[in-house]
């Protein structure tokens, strides 16, 4: 990311009303930054494979890294469709697993479905698309956007919230 | 759907961005933070020399991590009439929270006034007058003028007594010492206003009169205290959710054990074990879970008492020790009086406290082990006492308060490392006023003298009685047909002919009708009645100073501008008094007109040089250079000198044995127990079968009057939550989201169904003064002897009124409680 690129863009979306136009929620979205890398760079994202339908198993979440090696997360089937959930039963989901308060580890919790942090007790719903339940964080846990292709084979290929440690979800060293 | 702000990166701050000390302006805690500022047409970089951090942005960083801000952290703000970048980020230097940032501090720069990204613009901005069913804006000199001439005309035909003021008298946002010397000047030195009272409470009174009437000020330790405890005995707080930081820096290590190394390090001599905690709460709160599992069950005693059982519980605990021999006879001795007179008084049978309390017999002695039964090789157990707004607007606060002090007092804890009896706070505080004397005792109960049509006109600074007041209800039906009277009247009056303006409102008032000025940084539930309504600037756009729970006093600098025309309260006050003086001299009278003189404040830092730094004990080591240089770790008050440039401070109080009594003594008080106290509350509890037990939540802040704006907080909280037994909930036909109405004979609200196994059957806790219904509304009007509102014993019927809607069907409903 090139921090010198955000201006220009912030200043044209500002110009251009969209966010002028933006509901209550948002308002607080400070959208210009991400909108402005989307329209300018569409495949800002990587396309990474992180499984196969056929690998998974209700509630044994398997761990994978997106969208890079430093980045951990999990890829969960759910048993039941979601919101969010892809895959022919619409209940494969998949979370960053650094909890956006202090960037501590989560641990799923099968019970009742949550990512759960040991240092601080917050939780997150993962059949709610990573709702904090109860917590510190001031927003709602990143989820992986997921693409199944034909073979079952499972891609993320996006993130809707910014990834604790890390100012640019796409790590960039410009 | 669950809201996601899909922000992929943020601005990174350059290595010359100013820093500048802030700090939270939410709960008492006072986190430290740093505000971080920067042209908006410069950018950092991720290469460590490009970033103010020096850290190296292409790599993940790991937990804790020193150069992390979530995007609530981050801002475009006004600075010096130009746009900013800001970023407000927990300070890892700050000795409070050492980096730590809660889910209400970390959205402080989110929660901030921007033109750019259009958060809060529903700030008050300029003065506003009410015009044919609208308001309008005015000049500040318009605003000024009228304020003074109804308050001078009012005051002139009924006394000091027919102008009612309702003012914050805490720190932090809304606050400041600034501030609270202001108005206190206004309405103490140039006014001697009697009917008078404060932000959360229908009366000016203190909340916690008993400890003070027996000389131990309510915060007399310091946070180390909780890290050094063989003890905590925590009552009516809820600290995990309402003063989060201090509960996880310097609660958790205790209670983990590792703080171990610093207990034997600063009290050698002595055997440590990690900290027992008691918790006193009729309801399972987080915080319960959260020292099970950091402490381990064994180490944890909750009291689950029935609502409003308190007292009876800490004379059963005193009776107890005393039983057992376990009291600090030597402190007794020599710093303390009327012990044996307290203790034949509040001698009580183990057996009947247990059957008041709902608690086993063993359970209190063990409150009471734990409490005072002496260490190893004899050395008297450490034993922090917290209360909160559970004792505090709980059931006979008075005696309820004492009774909790005599017990901290009889084991010789107070003044000592690893001691305290403290209550744990709302805000910051904030507080240095001329003399309130003439308030007197009782004070006036001044929302009863509303309803029964007294005063004319109603000074409000930064309250709204709406949300906040008990027998809510009433209030707003009484207030609004006052208030609308004085709109009618002034419906018939052209915009611009002042003389008839100001004639048609004292008709209005004197038929019973009130004018209202309402100061505040937001619209408000009250101000909609409001006739004037002058714009305040707030923390963060006015240097303003506060002191934590700990009274660890910082000064919060200003790294933004006040939106359009919002000024600082103080100068608000300022303008006020020289328009009262104005208006008295202009019919002569310059007796009065005189005591509106010594405003001439040009900044905050005037006001603070006039009350603080000349009133406070200590203030005339305290400047805003020298805080400045202090940083987010500041000083604990009193300050007591100036050295090599640092204001020297007081760790904890009373360690001289010194109390604050005529003879030093801390006094023994008798507090038998009688009941349900407040007037009506018996009989409320006998009508109806639901306790509507009441208070904060994690997630927002107090009345929410910023977060009902944040997206993030609303898309959780879109309606105040009632949480209730599952089974209760089968039996009412409720289910996880409905809308449902409590109610009782003193009104009705509505609120969200939020099931909670945890919930005793038939205890239901509702989320205090949430925008979208106020549980005040069903509160009664009772209070104790000194006014204190009882908000906690609320009794109430419980009915569905729809299912859940578009709001809460997207919300997840399972458990607060962490898991394994």
């Amino acid at each position: 990311m090139s921090n010198e690129d955000i201006n220009p863009g912030r200043r044209r979306l500002l110009v251009g009303g969209a966010v002028l136009t933006a509901s209550g929620a948002a308002c607080s979205l400070l959208s210009p930054q991400s909108a402005s890398a989307h329209q300018t760079n569409p495949n800002r994202y990587p396309s990474n494979q992180i499984g196969n339908i056929k690998d998974l198993k209700v509630d044994v979440p398997i761990e994978i890294t997106y969208p890079d090696t430093a980045s951990p997360g999990i890829l969960l089937k759910l048993g039941h469709s979601v919101e969010d959930g892809v895959g022919p039963h619409q209940d494969i989901v998949a979370f960053s697993t650094l909890c956006p308060h202090k960037g501590i580890r989560l641990n799923y919790v099968a019970a009742d479905k949550s990512l759960n942090c040991k240092e601080h007790q917050s939780r997150f719903d993962c059949e709610k698309s990573g709702q904090q339940i109860w917590g510190h964080a001031t927003q709602n846990l990143p989820q992986f956007k997921l693409r199944v292709d034909h073979q079952g084979d499972i891609f993320a290929e996006g993130v809707d919230e910014l990834i604790y440690g890390r100012l640019s979800n796409v790590l960039t060293t410009v | 759907m669950t809201y996601k702000r899909n922000i992929d990166r943020l601005p990174i701050p350059p290595a010359n961005a100013t820093v500048q000390n802030a700090v939270c302006h939410y709960c008492i805690v006072g986190c430290g933070y740093k505000a971080i500022t920067w042209e908006l047409d410069k950018a950092g970089g991720p290469q460590p020399d490009r970033n103010i951090f020096g850290v190296d942005l292409s790599k993940q960083q790991e937990a804790f991590a020193k150069a992390w801000y979530s995007p609530s952290m981050y801002n475009v703000v006004k600075q010096n009439g130009r746009d900013v970048h800001l970023v407000l980020m927990p300070d890892n230097e700050c000795v409070v929270n050492s980096g730590l940032a809660s889910t209400r501090g970390a959205r402080m720069a989110e929660d901030s006034y921007s033109e750019v990204t259009q958060t809060q613009l529903h700030r008050l901005t300029m003065p506003l007058i009410y015009r044919d069913g609208d308001l309008v804006e005015i000049s500040w000199d318009e605003a000024f003028w009228l304020t003074a001439e109804i308050t001078r005309r009012v005051v002139e035909r009924y006394g000091e007594d027919g102008l009612i003021v309702s003012a914050y008298d805490h720190g932090g946002m809304g606050g400041g010492y600034e501030n609270t010397w202001a108005t206190g000047k206004l309405y103490f030195e140039s006014m001697k206003v009697k009917n008078i009272r404060i932000h959360n409470r229908p009366a000016y009174n203190s909340e916690v009169h008993a400890t003070r009437d027996m000389g131990v000020g309510e915060l007399n330790n310091c946070y180390e205290d909780a890290e050094l405890a063989d003890t905590i005995m925590a009552i009516g707080t809820n600290a995990m959710e309402t003063q989060t930081n201090y509960f996880l820096n310097h609660w958790v290590p205790n209670l983990d054990g590792s703080s171990m190394d610093k207990k034997k390090a600063e009290l050698p001599g002595e055997s440590h074990a990690p900290c027992k905690i008691i918790i006193v709460d009729p309801r399972r709160t987080v915080t319960v879970n959260a020292c099970e599992y950091e402490a381990g069950k064994e180490n944890v005693l909750h009291l689950a008492i029935n609502s409003g059982t308190d007292l009876i519980l800490l004379n059963a605990i005193m009776t107890e020790i005393a039983a057992q021999g376990w009291f600090d006879h030597e402190f007794i001795t020599n710093h303390t009086s009327e012990f044996d007179s307290m203790l034949a008084a509040n001698q009580v049978r183990i057996e009947e406290a247990a059957q008041v309390t709902g608690l086993s017999p063993q359970q209190i002695r063990k409150a009471a082990e734990w409490i005072a039964k002496p260490k190893n090789q004899g050395a008297r157990r450490r034993t922090m006492f917290a209360y909160e707004k559970g004792l505090i607007w709980g059931n006979d606060n008075y005696r309820t308060n004492a009774a909790l002090v005599n017990i901290a007092l009889a084991t010789g804890n107070i003044g000592r490392p690893g001691g305290g009896c403290v209550r744990m706070g709302g805000h910051q505080e904030g507080y240095v006023r001329p003399s309130d004397a003439h308030v007197g005792r009782p004070a006036a109960y001044v929302d009863q003298l509303l309803i029964n049509g007294k005063g004319g006109i109603h000074h409000i600074w930064g309250c709204d009685h709406y949300k906040t007041t008990l027998n809510a209800s009433q209030f707003k039906r009484v207030y609004k047909k006052r208030t609308d009277r004085v709109k009618e009247a002034m419906d018939h009056v052209p915009y611009g002919d002042r003389e008839k303006t100001v004639e048609a409102i004292m008709a209005a008032i004197h038929k019973g009708g009130l004018f209202v000025v309402d100061v505040d940084i937001v619209p408000t539930k009250i101000g909609q009645q409001a006739h004037l309504i002058l714009p305040a600037a707030t923390q963060g756009e006015m240097d303003l100073t506060s002191m934590n729970g700990e009274r660890r006093m910082r000064l919060s600098e200003r790294y933004m501008d006040p939106p359009g025309e919002a000024k600082p309260d103080c100068l608000i006050a300022a303008g006020i008094a020289k328009a009262l003086e104005k208006s008295w001299r202009s019919i002569g009278n310059d007796t009065i007109a005189d005591r509106f003189k010594g405003y001439d404040w040009l900044t905050e830092e005037d006001a603070f040089m006039d009350g603080y730094h000349q009133h406070a004990k200590g203030g005339q080591f305290v400047t805003y250079s020298v805080l400045r240089q202090m940083g987010t770790n500041g000083f604990q008050e009193p300050a007591i000198g100036l050295t090599a440039g640092q204001i020297i401070g007081i760790k904890r109080l009373y360690e001289d044995g010194q109390f604050s009594t005529t003879d030093g003594k801390a006094k023994f008080m008798a507090t038998e127990w009688r009941g349900l106290q407040a007037p009506g509350k018996q009989h409320e509890k006998s009508e109806f079968p639901f306790l509507i037990n009441n208070g904060r939540a994690n997630r927002q802040w107090q009345s929410l009057y910023l977060d009902q704006y944040n997206a993030f907080v609303m898309d959780r909280s879109p309606l105040p939550i009632i949480e209730i037994n599952p089974t209760d909930m089968d039996e009412l036909n409720i289910k996880a989201g409905d809308l449902v109405e409590i109610y009782n004979e003193n009104g009705s609200v509505q609120a969200m169904a939020y099931p909670t196994p945890t919930a005793k059957r038939k205890e239901t806790f509702f989320v205090f003064a949430h925008p979208k219904g106020a549980v005040a509304n069903v509160i009664s009007k009772g209070v104790n002897e000194l006014v204190i509102p009882n908000y906690k014993q609320t009794w109430g019927n419980i009915r569905k009124i729809a299912d859940r809607s578009k709001s809460t069907r997207d919300l997840s409903f399972k458990s607060l409680e962490y898991r394994t």
